[in-house]
């Protein structure tokens, strides 16, 4: 059962549980759908993450009380399946330079560099979460065989577009950033690009694979994307 | 002909700042805006602007800029902040906070030390012909975008301008609005105050706070007595609203502000109330801070009498007379008594 918090007087969370889990997602982000739909005035904007959704309002124009109200008619019959998957398919150059922590994660998980780049790269992940840095994607769910704490001690700069594993996600660094995650490679695709319209690229509900590209064809696709013209396209819905 | 502001000297973080960016929150990009909104909306309003447009934020110590436009009115908000205007001839005038002034070419202007507050505000009538990202200007250094070239000001820049020349007009003030620091802070408890000690929550609602010199744009780490958590301190992250209050492993305290990230993963034990954030926006590393929890029905219910008083705050302006002579701070400083002048001066100024 969904439970309806305060949090201040300008937003409101509804919490679906505590633990990342595939179905409360896609329950929020049927919730998330259903309150844009509903255009009630007053609400701002809305973020969902992994277990909830968080309601951003303007106590101006309208109550807690009355917000509460409308999104407990909405919780009832909530389909789990109202949102309509994109697949992102991310050329990614794996090992060498560009994923210093290939070699490590390989010994780590007692597999082989060429087996780990396969095991990453066959799966098809589910955006969760887009948070913590403009267009960082919270992707699952990482094969567990791959899944490894985060580095005890984080690197002070990660280049953007590494692409990078932890525990049971995968993720994209956006931009520069200090961080904690395991490098295994690098994808010329930009998460976050201040020159498009829509900066952002990845929308939670998206799904997500990488495609193992030559050092070469990297290098000429990251060419493009530095001069803006990577136009990389979803390949519609997968389901 | 363009019209701009020259840096000449940058100051201690200038960041051009509005009411922020909504909508982005959901792809990672964080509010950002006025870490003291209603000194920003103050400086808007008695330079004749849009509560929310744009201005300088300034932080602790001001910049020195050059007027490279025919004229410019400015004005500025935030403690209690200060304009010196120096002529070309060098002469020197001084302007307080909240009151307009008009610049000709030439004429630099510098906002010093800011005493009273953390940060205040330099509105400019007409406001800077930048493009905005994502619906406004305001400056995310972090991810360098929106403002100017997304970053701090730097010496050398120039700031463009919307207005070449602004009017010939009576300069006007905003008397009777507080913009300095308050110890009290009004918080609603929750969404996660069930992961602490029935103690835990006693200890923050009664105990003194300081803020720490870890405290920016994004939020502010307050020192003090430890917080202890029941059920551990990491959860699945989920949203932040302006003003959560985290609490980390170490127990102490993290107020969430303008910069902060759309979401994470400490409980949070109380947010503060959207009408007492301006003060925390305005609180310098040393200052005391005890918390007050109410419901959040009356934090709506102060927050609703807030929006009233802030619509009607151009309704309060008064003219200052030309001659910098200013009447009605005279009357309410009781120093004038008897013989009233210049009585046309002093109107109520209607925009």
């Amino acid at each position: 059962m969904a439970r309806i918090l305060a949090s201040g007087d300008t937003a409101l969370v509804v919490e679906f549980g505590d633990t990342i889990d595939r179905d409360i997602n896609d329950r929020v982000l049927a919730l998330a759908d259903r309150i844009e739909q509903a255009a009630i005035p007053g609400v701002v904007e809305q973020v969902p993450t992994f277990r909830s959704l968080m309601v951003h309002y303007d106590p101006e124009v309208l109550l807690f009380a009355e917000l509460a109200e409308r999104v407990r008619g909405f919780l009832s019959g909530l389909s789990a399946k109202a949102h309509v998957d994109r697949l992102w398919v991310l050329p990614t150059c794996y090992g060498g330079d560009l994923g210093p922590d290939l070699e490590e994660v390989a010994a780590a998980t007692g597999m082989s560099p060429e087996d780990v780049i396969r095991t990453h790269s066959a799966e098809t992940y589910h955006v969760y979460v887009v948070g913590f840095l403009p267009g960082w994607p919270y992707m699952g769910d990482l094969p567990a065989r791959l899944a490894l704490p985060r580095r005890e001690i984080p690197r002070v700069k990660v280049p953007m577009g590494a692409v990078c594993i932890a525990q049971r996600m995968t993720g994209i660094y956006p931009i520069e950033s200090p961080g904690g995650w395991h490098l295994l490679g690098r994808t010329p695709v930009r998460m976050f690009d201040k020159r498009r319209s829509k900066p952002v690229l990845l929308t939670p509900g998206d799904s997500v694979r990488y495609e193992p590209v030559t050092r070469a064809e990297y290098d000429r696709l990251e060419a493009l994307a530095e001069n803006g013209e990577l136009d990389l396209r979803p390949q519609g819905a997968t389901q | 002909m363009t019209a701009t502001l020259k840096v000449i000297q940058p100051g201690l973080s200038t960041t051009v700042q509005d009411l922020g960016r909504t909508g982005g929150q959901r792809f990672g990009i964080p509010v950002s805006g006025a870490a003291d909104p209603i000194a920003l909306r103050a400086a808007n309003v008695v330079v004749g602007n849009a509560q929310g447009m744009a201005g300088l934020e300034i932080v602790l110590m001001g910049p020195l800029l050059e007027v490279q436009a025919d004229s410019v009115r400015v004005a500025v908000a935030g403690g209690a902040a200060s304009i010196e205007i120096t002529g070309e001839g060098g002469e020197v005038r001084r302007v307080p906070a909240l009151q307009s002034a008009r610049l000709v070419r030439g004429e630099r202007l510098r906002v010093g030390a800011v005493p009273g507050s953390a940060v205040a505000y330099l509105a400019i009538e007409g406001g800077f012909d930048l493009a905005p990202f994502q619906g406004s200007l305001s400056t995310y250094v972090r991810g360098g975008f929106g403002g100017f070239d997304g970053r701090a000001l730097s010496d050398g820049d120039l700031l463009p301008l919307r207005h070449l020349e602004v009017d010939e007009r009576s300069e006007v003030r905003l008397p009777g609005l507080k913009l300095t620091t308050q110890s009290r802070i009004r918080v609603v408890l929750g969404p996660q105050d069930n992961y602490f000690t029935p103690e835990a929550i006693k200890t923050f609602l009664g105990a003194e706070y300081t803020v720490s010199h870890e405290a920016d744009r994004m939020g502010i780490r307050l020192d003090g007595p430890k917080l202890t958590h029941t059920r551990g301190y990491n959860i699945v992250s989920d949203g932040i609203a302006p003003g959560a209050i985290q609490v980390p492993g170490n127990g102490l305290p993290i107020i969430l502000l303008a910069d902060r990230q759309s979401t994470g993963g400490y409980p949070k034990i109380a947010t503060v109330i959207s009408v007492d954030l301006p003060a925390l926006g305005r609180a310098s590393p040393g200052a005391k801070l005890m918390f007050d929890a109410v419901t959040v029905e009356v934090a709506q219910a102060l927050r609703r009498e807030f929006g009233v008083r802030m619509q009607a705050l151009a309704a309060t302006l008064i003219a200052v007379r030309s001659d910098g002579f200013d009447l009605a701070r005279l009357m309410s400083e009781n120093l004038v008594s008897g013989v009233i002048d210049g009585q046309d001066d002093v109107t109520m100024f209607a925009l």
